[in-house]
C-alpha cells in the first residue's frame, strides 16, 4: 500500500511537465477554439506521437507507452492541469485496441500506423435510429456478395462523422440464434460510394454529432475484424475500454479549477461568490467526490496492470465518472449566473463579457450525453448487477 | 504505486477473519452485549495471545512495529464482525496517546500492559458542553505540591465503564476554547474522587460520563508537557479517525454482502427479490458507494503513511464522504430487508448503529466539511 513516487517517477513527471508547456502553445490553443479544429487537434495529436506519447495504453509492441499505472496518473494530472484537450478517442482508445486484440496481421499493418500517427480519422458505426441501449438489435445488414459485405442501414450519433476517413461499423450478418450472434464488426472507407452523412445539430448548438446512411455501400470481406458473427465480443471488449477512460478524472478535476478561479471573480453584493458558504459545500462535496473517483480509477489502472483487460467494474467509473462530469458542469453553469444563457452568436466574447461562459454552456449541454453514450448509466447498472453482484 | 498488502498484513486480517467467523458469530455478539459488563474478556484475552493488541506499537516498546496500514487492515475486520471489544480506545486512543507523548517511564509502565490485555483504556475529553470542539475544556488541574489536582467533568467516554486507566484532557493554564493551556494526565479509574455514571450506547458499547471530585495526581501522572497537549491530541485524533474510518468501510461491506444475499433468497411475487431492477440498481448504488470509500480511505492511508501533516485535508474528505455513503448502505440494507430489517434480532440494525455512531465519533460530516473549507478556499 503505497503512492509516494519514486525519483523515477519524479524525474517522468518534470518530463511530462515541459513537455507540454514547450508543445502546447498559446497559438495551438487558438486555433483549437477556431473554425479550424480538426486540423489543430491532429496537429496536436501528431507532436504526441512524435514523442511517442499517443497511445498510453497501448502495448509497447504495437507502438504504446508501455507506462505503468503510476506513469498515466502522471500524465493525466499533468495534461488536465493544463487544460490540454484529451486524444480523439476513435482511433487510439477504441478501433485501434480491438485491431490489435482481434486483427489479422495484415489489418494491423494496414491500420495501426495511420490510428497511431493522426493520419486517419476514426468514427464509430453503433447505435442506430432503432438501436440505443438496446445495442444487440442492430439492423444495418451486410450481406455478402462475392469477396464484398454489401451494407444497407443507418447509424445515428456518430461524432465527428463530417471529418472521418474510416468508420468501423456492427453490422448484422446473421439473423440465426439470440441477437448478440450474427453481428460483425467491419472497417468501412468513408470514401466508398452509398455512404451519406445527414448532419444532427445537438442541445449546444454545434455540430458533432450525425447519421450515416449506407446504401449498397460494398465493403471487402477483409475488413472484417474477429471471425464473422462474433463481433459482439469484440464490441463489449471495445465498451469496456471505452469506460475506463469514459470517466475523464481530469476533466472535472479542469471544471472545479473553472468553478474556483470563476466564483473568485464573481461578486454578489460586495461578496465574492467563492466566500459564499453554501457555495463553498458545494465545491467541497463536489471535489470530495473526485477524491474517491480518482483514487477509483489508480485501484482499476492498478488491477488492469496486474491482471489484463478492464472488466465489468469498469461500469462503475463510467457511472461515477459521468455523474460527476455533469455534477461540475452544472455548477460551472450556475456560476455564470445569466451569462449562462448568452449565445455568442460569433461575436466576440470579450465584447459581451465574462468570455468563459459559453464554454460552460457548451460543455453543460454536450456533457448531457456522457450519462447515455457508451451504454446508458442504467445499462451499465444492469451489467453491474448480472456480472458483478450475481443478480438474474 | 500500489494497493497491496503485504504478507504479514494478510495474515493478521485473515486470523481475524477467521476469529469473526469461528468465535463471533451473531448470537455470542449479541450475548456479549447483553452481559454485565458488555465485552468479553476472553475475546480480549484472544486479541492478546494473537498479538493484534502489540501490531502499532514501536518495537523499542514491545510491539509490533506496525503502521497505518496495518491498523487498517485490524479495525476492517473488526468492523466487518461488528467487533465491540474496545480496540480503538484502549489501543488507537489510550495507547496512541501514551506512544506521543509519554516519558520512557510511561511507555514501559503502561504499552506493555495494553499488549498482554491487563490495561483497558479510554480518552476523557468531551465535556456537555464541547460538542465536537476538544479545546472547549472546562475540566481543570491545579499544581499541587510535586501534584496535581483534578476537577471537573467528561462525557460519553469510550469504554469509560469498564477502563481501568484513562487519560483526561485538562486545563492547566488559560481559558475555556484556548488551544494552550491543555494537558494530559494518566488517571487510574478507581483513584478517589473519580465517580463514573455508566450507560450503554446505542451501539454496544459501554460508555460514562466520569467526575472529578479533587481527584489528587502524581506528578508522574503528566503525559508529555504542561499546557501543550493539543498537538498530541490533533495528532492522535487524525490517526484514531482513519482507523474508525476503516470500521465503517468493514461494516459498509458487511451490510452491502449480507443485503445481496438476502435478495438472491427472499422470494416474493414467486420469484427472488433480488431479480427486481429497482432494487438490482440500488444494490450498485451501494456497491458503488462501497468501492469509492475504500478507495478514499486507500488514498488518505497512502497519504498519511508518507506524512501525516499531507493527509490532513483528505481526512476530513474521508469523514464527509464516508457519512454520505454509509447512510446510503445503512439506510438501503435496511428498506431491503423489509420489515425484518428493523428488528433488534437482525444484525443490520445493529451496523446500522454503529455507523451512526462511527459518524459523530470525531465530527459529523458538518464539522469536517466546515474545516476543509476552512484549510481549501481560505482567502
Amino acid at each position: 500500500m503505497d503512492i509516494a513516487f519514486s525519483p523515477e517517477e519524479l524525474t517522468f513527471r518534470d518530463e511530462v511537465g515541459s513537455f507540454f508547456d514547450e508543445q502546447f502553445d498559446d497559438e495551438l490553443v487558438a486555433r483549437l477554439r477556431g473554425e479550424n479544429f480538426k486540423e489543430a487537434i491532429v496537429e496536436w495529436q501528431q507532436r504526441l506521437y512524435k514523442k511517442g506519447w499517443i497511445a498510453a495504453n497501448w502495448p509497447v509492441e504495437h507502438g504504446g507507452t508501455g507506462w505503468t499505472p503510476t506513469q498515466k496518473y502522471i500524465y493525466e494530472t499533468e495534461r488536465s492541469e493544463r487544460g490540454i484537450p484529451g486524444v480523439i478517442p476513435f482511433g487510439i482508445g477504441m478501433v485501434g485496441p480491438m485491431i490489435y486484440q482481434f486483427g489479422t496481421t495484415e489489418q494491423k499493418e494496414k491500420f495501426l500506423p495511420g490510428i497511431l500517427n493522426s493520419e486517419t480519422w476514426w468514427c464509430q458505426g453503433y447505435s442506430e435510429p432503432g438501436s440505443g441501449s438496446d445495442l444487440a438489435s442492430l439492423k444495418t445488414k451486410a450481406e455478402l456478395d462475392g469477396d464484398h459485405y454489401v451494407i444497407n442501414g443507418a447509424k445515428i450519433w456518430t461524432s465527428y462523422a463530417q471529418y472521418a476517413d474510416w468508420i468501423f461499423v456492427l453490422v448484422r450478418t446473421s439473423n440465426e440464434g439470440k441477437k448478440q450472434e450474427g453481428i460483425t464488426f467491419i472497417l468501412v472507407d468513408m470514401k466508398t460510394p452509398g455512404i451519406k452523412i445527414n448532419p444532427i445539430i445537438s442541445i449546444d448548438n454545434e455540430h458533432s454529432l450525425n447519421e450515416v446512411e449506407f446504401s449498397d455501400v460494398r465493403v471487402p470481406v477483409e475488413n472484417v475484424v474477429g471471425e464473422v458473427n462474433k463481433g459482439w465480443t469484440v464490441a463489449k471488449a471495445l465498451l469496456a475500454h471505452e469506460r475506463t477512460g469514459i470517466a475523464d478524472v481530469a476533466q472535472s478535476k479542469r471544471n472545479i479549477r473553472l468553478i474556483k478561479e470563476a466564483a473568485a471573480a464573481e461578486v454578489n453584493g460586495g461578496k465574492r461568490l467563492m466566500d459564499d458558504v453554501n457555495f463553498q459545500a458545494r465545491v467541497a462535496d463536489l471535489e470530495i467526490e473526485l477524491m474517491a473517483l480518482e483514487f477509483t480509477e489508480l485501484r482499476t489502472l492498478a488491477a488492469m496492470a496486474a491482471g489484463g483487460f478492464p472488466g465489468p467494474e469498469s461500469s462503475l467509473l463510467k457511472i461515477k465518472g459521468t455523474e460527476l462530469q455533469q455534477a461540475t458542469q452544472e455548477l460551472r453553469m450556475e456560476t455564470a449566473a445569466y451569462y449562462q444563457g448568452v449565445l455568442p452568436n460569433n461575436m466576440d466574447p470579450d465584447v459581451l463579457g465574462h468570455s468563459w461562459t459559453h464554454d460552460a454552456f457548451r460543455n453543460y449541454m454536450y456533457g448531457r450525453a456522457a450519462t447515455i453514450y457508451g451504454g446508458s448509466n442504467e445499462v451499465q447498472k444492469n451489467i453491474i448487477a448480472k456480472y458483478v453482484l450475481g443478480l438474474e | 504505486m500500489n494497493f497491496e498488502f503485504s504478507e504479514e498484513q494478510q495474515m493478521v486480517r485473515d486470523s481475524i477473519a477467521r476469529f469473526v467467523q469461528d468465535d463471533y458469530d451473531w448470537d455470542t455478539r449479541r450475548a456479549i452485549v447483553a452481559s454485565d459488563s458488555g465485552m468479553s474478556d476472553k475475546a480480549w484475552q484472544t486479541f492478546a495471545e494473537l498479538g493484534w493488541l502489540s501490531i502499532p506499537f514501536a518495537e523499542e516498546d514491545g510491539g509490533f512495529g506496525g503502521n497505518i496500514v496495518d491498523t487498517m487492515v485490524i479495525m476492517e475486520e473488526l468492523g466487518k464482525g461488528l467487533v465491540v471489544e474496545p480496540y480503538l480506545p484502549t489501543v488507537v486512543l489510550f495507547g496512541g496517546l501514551i506512544t506521543r507523548a509519554g516519558n520512557e517511564a510511561q511507555r514501559s509502565s503502561w504499552i506493555p500492559s495494553i499488549i498482554d490485555g491487563s490495561t483497558s483504556g479510554a480518552f476523557a475529553y468531551l465535556e456537555r458542553q464541547s460538542r465536537f470542539e476538544i479545546t472547549d475544556c472546562l475540566t481543570h488541574a491545579k499544581a499541587d505540591g510535586d501534584g496535581w489536582t483534578l476537577n471537573g467533568e467528561k462525557v460519553v467516554v469510550f469504554n469509560g465503564a469498564n477502563c481501568n486507566q484513562m487519560i483526561v484532557l485538562a486545563r492547566t493554564a488559560g481559558e475555556q476554547w484556548d488551544r494552550d493551556g491543555l494537558s494530559l494526565f494518566v488517571v487510574a479509574a478507581d483513584a478517589a474522587g473519580v465517580n463514573r455514571v455508566e450507560y450503554p450506547m446505542m451501539d454496544g458499547q459501554r460508555a460514562a460520563n466520569i467526575t472529578f471530585t479533587d481527584v489528587a495526581l502524581n506528578a508522574d501522572a503528566l503525559l508529555g508537557e504542561a499546557g501543550a497537549a493539543m498537538a498530541t491530541v490533533e495528532s492522535m485524533i487524525q490517526e484514531a479517525t482513519i482507523a474508525l474510518m476503516a470500521e465503517a468501510v468493514g461494516c459498509m461491506g458487511t451490510l452491502n454482502t449480507k443485503t445481496l444475499e438476502y435478495t438472491k433468497t427472499r422470494e416474493q411475487f414467486g420469484v427472488a427479490i433480488g431479480s427486481f431492477q429497482s432494487l438490482q440498481h440500488r444494490m450498485v448504488d451501494t456497491m458503488m458507494a462501497y468501492e469509492q470509500a475504500k478507495s478514499l480511505l486507500f488514498k488518505v492511508v497512502c497519504e498519511y503513511k508518507q506524512d501525516p501533516a499531507s493527509a490532513e485535508l483528505s481526512i476530513h474528505a474521508l469523514k464527509v464522504f464516508i457519512e454520505k455513503n454509509a447512510k446510503l448502505v445503512y439506510s438501503e440494507a435496511t428498506q431491503m430487508h423489509g420489515g425484518m430489517g428493523i428488528t433488534d434480532e437482525l444484525d443490520i440494525g445493529h451496523y446500522a448503529k454503529r455507523l451512526m455512531m462511527i459518524n459523530t465519533t470525531f465530527g459529523d460530516a458538518t464539522y469536517h466539511r466546515a474545516h476543509y473549507i476552512d484549510k481549501a478556499y481560505a482567502a
